[in-house]
């Protein structure tokens, strides 16, 4: 960051255009001060170093008579140059009329030669930097105060001029967040996270201290970086999550990194940022990984993403969004009885087609919108229920997914009862499905809902049971009434010998907890024959019938009244 | 050796100079040296020889500006006059200028 003042500090570049050298030795010597300095020896090469040059200067100092392109000309080309006319140029001469002839052309002052006191001459070198600089930037917010970076804003003009002078560059954008900052501002107080921050920002200053870069600090812990291309970050940031944690004495403390490398610059500064972002907060939470690039796919995939999270109201509201009924079938009899249904969503999208569930879901689930499709979902299974009973005068129940938000919306009781309400339908027609992981996460917090929505009459499911990580002793304890075992023991059952030992041990589970199984994903007989040994209740999968809508269900219910009759 | 004292007795306006250098001696005392060594002084000669008027404004110029920053004023005096006569194109004593200006080098070059 040398020719940034990395720190935020900046340490502003000034170039030097003097042929005489013991002349440009002096005025290094004064500026170095508080100056970064370049230097060229005549006009041409400074018209070289300016236009080639991603380096900003602050500052020209210029020399009228000089050899291969005279001060003046060089002062002309500058002033014509839309880029460079920018820069402020002061002009030293030791002649009076060239004086006045170059404050005409639009020099902005000049020093005298031989040169005044290093005061007076600094002195002139700040007022007119700082009168150019209020010209485009608030000069009061280029710092961040607790860091000493540069402000969001300053920065942002910064990379706009590194773009300005040379837009063939190739630049890197890096994004950095500490991982679970908001829990040490809460554990230790605002002083030790503002600590942390100094101490982010200090080791970033250290590990580019050679090379262009420049940094800043947009929001609370967030940290981006504008640096020169470079192939490999191996190693770059090592050390720095030990360092921050030791230093902290928060063990969990850690920094991680999104890069985008070569970053296009036909698209703005903020987007580049947004792509190194992205691949950011990709890996949080993700230990293995302190640094994630960013990818074309990687967009991909967030703009398919964004779209599906913009289209999901319309989708409600179309009607795009279908609820599929899988029936489920006990096994246990002489002939499989249809005894139930589990509601599946499915998304006919206008335009991108059939969306798996697989797609959006997980999507949903990140983000809450789960709780949106499961009111839905909900919703259309209590009036589906209603229109069989009407219809065919056959209650058939439904089983519905209660997302792990959805349990802790303290309005799930409320809102449940309030379907059934609307539908005329009672709390053992709506039977609610659980995942595993989801007791496994909060079992207490879990249990007192569950014991709540059991009390009302709900039965329990609890779903993809075997993938969790429930202990046996808490599996004892937690109320339910229905153990779903997760279809991938049933599709391997028939393929290893652990999976076909699991989903015994589950039956054995089953019975301990006297509820009955369900066997998920079930497509052979021969599975269902060795279910049916083993004391499985209940079969549902594409033996029976892959999830149709509601309206080709209707021929399992016609079926299962004949039978009754 | 040149010390400032001695450059104080050669005449030289040490404490403008000095002040220059931002109070730094040994620097000073360097870029002194140095001076002595800049090709401007053999451009001049060869300018003055040549009677390429433009040539040798353009290194008396140059000339000017270091010994000038410098204030060593001994040879600042002769630069200076031979800059503004040059800038006329006057005919003028400029192979004397020369060696006024040789000369004072060559005084400040016996003090090594």
């Amino acid at each position: 960051m040398n020719e940034f003042g990395y720190s935020g500090l900046l340490k502003r570049r000034v170039l030097v255009v003097e042929d005489e050298a013991i002349n440009r030795e002096i005025l290094g010597n004064m500026l170095s001060e508080s100056y970064d300095v370049s230097y060229a020896e005549n006009g041409a090469q400074a018209l070289e170093m300016l236009r080639e040059s991603r380096i900003r200067y602050s500052l020209i100092l210029l020399d009228l008579l000089m050899p291969v392109m005279s001060g003046e000309e060089l002062l002309g080309k500058i002033k014509e140059d839309e880029l460079l006319s920018g820069i402020p140029v002061i002009v030293m001469t030791s002649e009076k009329p060239a004086e006045v002839k170059s404050i005409k052309m639009g020099a902005d002052d000049f020093i005298t030669k031989p040169y005044d006191s290093p005061e007076i001459i600094l002195a002139r070198c700040e007022r007119i930097i700082q009168l150019y600089e209020e010209k485009s930037i608030l000069r009061s917010a280029e710092k961040d105060d607790l860091t000493d970076l540069f402000t969001h804003e300053f920065f942002d003009e910064y990379v706009r001029q590194i773009d300005s002078y040379d837009e063939n560059a190739y630049d890197d954008a890096i994004v950095l967040n500490i991982e679970h900052f908001h829990m040490i501002n809460e554990m230790f107080g605002r002083g030790t996270g503002d600590e942390i921050l100094k101490k982010v920002a200090d080791m970033l200053v250290h590990k580019f201290e050679n090379g262009v870069c420049i940094g800043c600090r947009p929001s609370a812990d967030y940290f981006y970086l504008y640096v020169d291309h470079r192939d490999s970050y191996d190693g770059v940031f090592d050390g720095m999550s030990e360092e921050l944690a030791k230093y902290s004495h928060i063990p969990k403390i850690r920094l991680r990194a999104g890069i985008y490398q070569n970053v296009d610059k036909g698209i703005s500064i903020d987007e580049r940022f947004d792509h190194a972002k992205l691949a950011c907060d990709r890996i949080r939470g993700d230990y293995t990984k302190q640094i994630s690039f960013y990818s074309k796919e990687l967009n991909d995939a967030d703009l398919y993403n964004e779209r599906l999270i913009n289209d999901i109201d319309d989708a409600i509201a179309n009607r795009d969004l279908v609820v599929f009924y899988q029936p489920k079938y006990g096994i246990q009899s002489d002939k499989p009885v249809l005894r139930s249904a589990e509601a599946l969503i499915r998304w006919k999208h206008p335009e991108l087609g059939m969306i798996s569930p697989g797609d959006f879901i997980p999507l949903f689930e990140s983000n809450g919108l789960i709780q949106k499709l499961d009111h839905y979902v909900w919703a259309e299974a209590a009036s589906q229920i209603r229109k069989w009973k009407d219809e065919f005068g056959y209650t058939l129940p439904v089983s519905v997914n209660v997302s792990r938000v959805d349990i802790y919306n303290p309005d799930l009781e409320k809102r449940l009862l309030e379907i059934l309400d609307d539908n005329d339908l009672t709390t053992s027609e709506l039977m609610l499905e659980i995942t595993e992981s989801a007791y496994a996460d909060d079992a207490k917090g879990l249990t007192d809902v569950v014991n709540s929505l059991r009390d009302k009459g709900f039965r329990i499911e609890m779903d993809d049971f075997g993938t969790g990580y429930s202990s046996l002793n808490m599996i004892t304890g937690i109320p339910i009434d229905v153990l779903k075992i997760d279809m991938k023991f049933i599709r391997n059952m028939n393929k290893d010998e652990k999976s076909l030992k699991l989903v015994e041990l589950v039956m054995d589970i089953a019975r301990f907890l006297n509820v009955p199984a369900v066997a998920e994903g079930v497509e052979e007989a021969s599975q269902v024959e060795k279910l049916k040994e083993m004391g499985c209740e209940l079969i549902q999968g594409y033996y029976f019938s892959k999830p149709v809508p509601a309206e080709e269900f209707n021929r399992f219910i016609v079926s299962a009244k004949e039978e009754k009759a | 050796m040149i010390t400032i004292e001695s450059l104080r007795e050669y005449g030289a306006n040490v404490d403008e100079g000095l002040t220059r250098c931002m109070n730094n001696e040994a620097f000073y005392l360097k870029l002194v040296a140095k001076v002595l060594n800049d090709t401007a002084f053999d451009s001049l000669r060869k300018a003055v020889e040549a009677g390429d008027k433009e040539e040798a404004f353009e290194a008396a110029h140059r000339l000017k500006g270091a010994v000038g920053n410098l204030a060593l004023t001994p040879i600042s005096e002769p630069v200076n006059e031979m800059v503004e006569q040059l800038r006329n194109k006057s005919d003028a004593d400029y192979m004397g200028y020369l060696e006024r200006i040789e000369e004072r080098k060559k005084q400040l070059e016996d003090m090594i």
